[in-house]
């Protein structure tokens, strides 16, 4: 048996020092499609509860729509349920060539390639079109996957303070001599709900002849006037030279990603990015069920518009009770608790009073800014965010933090 | 070695500090506190080996020994002293 008691030991003392730590992950599960109604088994064997769900990517209440449902089931009908293969030798149907046409025009670029999550299109992007002699500059905020995707990468990688474009500048100016300089950055910050600057950004790129590469995760679909992203909001459309993406959040929920850009950048993920090379693409019923997202966003932008309209409303409503919030216009809306037990214990509160919402502290975020993030829908209805904010506002008096600035907060209950 | 505290302080003041940060003291704990992280450190270590013309190998550019300026200086002192 090579699975000998000294090596079991060795993986238990390993994930007693994560739950030591405090920071052993649980799942809850979920007995309903995903929704702002939902009903949830927690802790395991527990019984169902109903709560409202205000901390999922369902940004526009799509991820159970009846046409998006029922195209997907047409697409398992007409096109099957798997491809058995990878693209390149027999994994490629006509709706994956559709789907691609349709993100690129979407998106406003020259191409688009598929992956099967956005997580590997930031792990295969990198090493497939920068080389050892060029240079990866990315904001120390960027999410977990292009940090994995760069260091996958030959290319050397240096940072640049968040959003701080001065030093952007810095970085490029240090690495004039570098065959190739791309600049990495999030559109919209996941923890922080904050867009970046692509404007500033996108100028200083032109200025050093540099690339721009933006993750369009947490803004693709209702970031921008018509929803096209974070490029739209700065006025960068077709400046941007490469733009990944997800369909796991507010384009349908399910999963997948692209990588959208110029052509010769997307050409040479077709041809040299590993997660795409050796791994089958999106599911036909997926493919149908994104085709039918791409159909609705693009008929009426009414979705986005509901849900820049909840997030104000939410904000304020939150912003008027007392509580610390992250500044931003985005459904991203963090409430900050500072102190990592404060955070977990706020959750446990809300979940009490029927709210499904998530504390997160470092090292997920920074040291001594723990906050509840709480991300909104177009699924929710005034009616949703008035019931959650009664909860919100009882807990907050509960936990004695409503009025309270930052410094109180850190006095009463530690950084 | 004289001044390399002050050198490396400095350093990671402007490079990952904001301005409304707390000052940094020797021992400050920089990767465990949360100042910096393991994967902007890159950027600190190729100015110390740019600065005192040394190479200081990924296995001993550990989170561990990069955790304050003290730390910090005691490593490059090593590999200046091994360089002769």
């Amino acid at each position: 048996m090579a699975f000998s008691d000294k090596i079991r030991g060795l993986y238990e003392l390993q994930l007693k020092g994560i739950q030591d730590a405090g920071l052993f992950k649980k799942e809850r599960f979920i007995h309903s499609p995903q929704a702002a109604d939902i009903e949830v088994e927690f802790p395991a064997g527990a019984p169902l509860k109903k709560v409202i769900n205000m901390c999922s990517n369902n940004y526009l209440g799509l991820s159970s729509h009846p046409e998006v449902v029922k195209a997907a089931h047409v697409g398992l009908d007409v096109r099957g349920y798997g491809m058995s293969s990878v693209r390149f030798i027999c994994g490629t149907q006509d709706i994956h060539r559709e789907l691609e046409a349709r993100l690129t025009e979407f998106l406003g670029t020259e191409d688009t390639l598929l992956f099967p999550s956005c997580m590997d299109a930031n792990a295969g992007v990198f090493e497939a079109v920068l080389t050892k002699d060029d240079v990866m500059i990315s904001d120390r905020l960027v999410h977990a996957s292009l940090i994995d995707g760069i260091r996958l990468c030959s290319a050397m990688h240096d940072t640049f303070k968040h959003s701080d474009m001065a030093h952007l500048e810095e970085k490029l100016q240090l690495h004039a001599g570098r065959r190739l300089k791309m600049v990495i950055t999030d559109g919209v910050f996941s923890m922080d709900g904050d867009t970046a600057k692509l404007d500033e950004m996108a100028a200083l790129c032109e200025k050093y002849e540099a690339l721009l590469l933006v993750d369009e995760s947490h803004a693709s679909g209702f970031i921008g006037k018509t929803g096209r992203g974070t490029h739209e909001k700065c006025g960068v459309m077709g400046k941007i030279d490469i733009i990944t993406t997800t369909f796991g959040k507010a384009l349908g929920g399910a999963s997948g990603g692209c990588v959208s850009g110029r052509r010769e950048l997307v050409e040479m993920c077709r041809q040299r990015a590993r997660p795409y090379l050796f791994s089958n693409t999106i599911a036909p019923v997926v493919v149908s069920g994104v085709l039918k997202v791409m159909e609705i966003l693009s008929a009426s932008t009414e979705k986005r518009d509901k849900l820049e309209k909840n997030a104000a409303y939410w904000r304020k409503g939150l912003s008027e009770a007392g509580f610390v919030l992250r500044e931003g216009d985005t459904p991203i809306v963090p409430v900050m608790l500072f102190n990592a037990k404060l955070s977990q214990d706020v959750s446990q509160a809300l979940y009490e009073e029927g709210i499904y919402a998530i504390g997160f502290f470092f090292p997920v975020v920074p040291q001594g800014l723990a906050r509840i993030r709480t991300q909104i829908s177009a699924g929710h209805e005034i009616h949703h965010l008035d019931r959650a904010l009664d909860a919100f506002i009882r807990v907050g008096k509960r936990f004695d933090i409503l009025g309270k600035t930052k410094q109180d907060i850190i006095q009463m209950y530690g950084a | 070695m004289e001044g390399l505290k002050d050198v490396i302080r400095d350093y990671v003041t402007k490079e990952y500090l904001e301005a409304d940060s707390d000052p940094l003291d020797n021992d400050t704990p920089l990767i465990s506190g949360g100042i910096v992280d393991s994967f902007s450190m890159v950027s600190l270590k190729r100015f110390l080996e740019n600065r005192y013309r040394i190479q200081i190998p990924d296995d001993k550019a550990t989170p561990e020994a990069f955790d304050s300026v003290n730390k910090i200086a005691t490593l490059v002192e090593e590999f200046v002293a091994k360089k002769g």
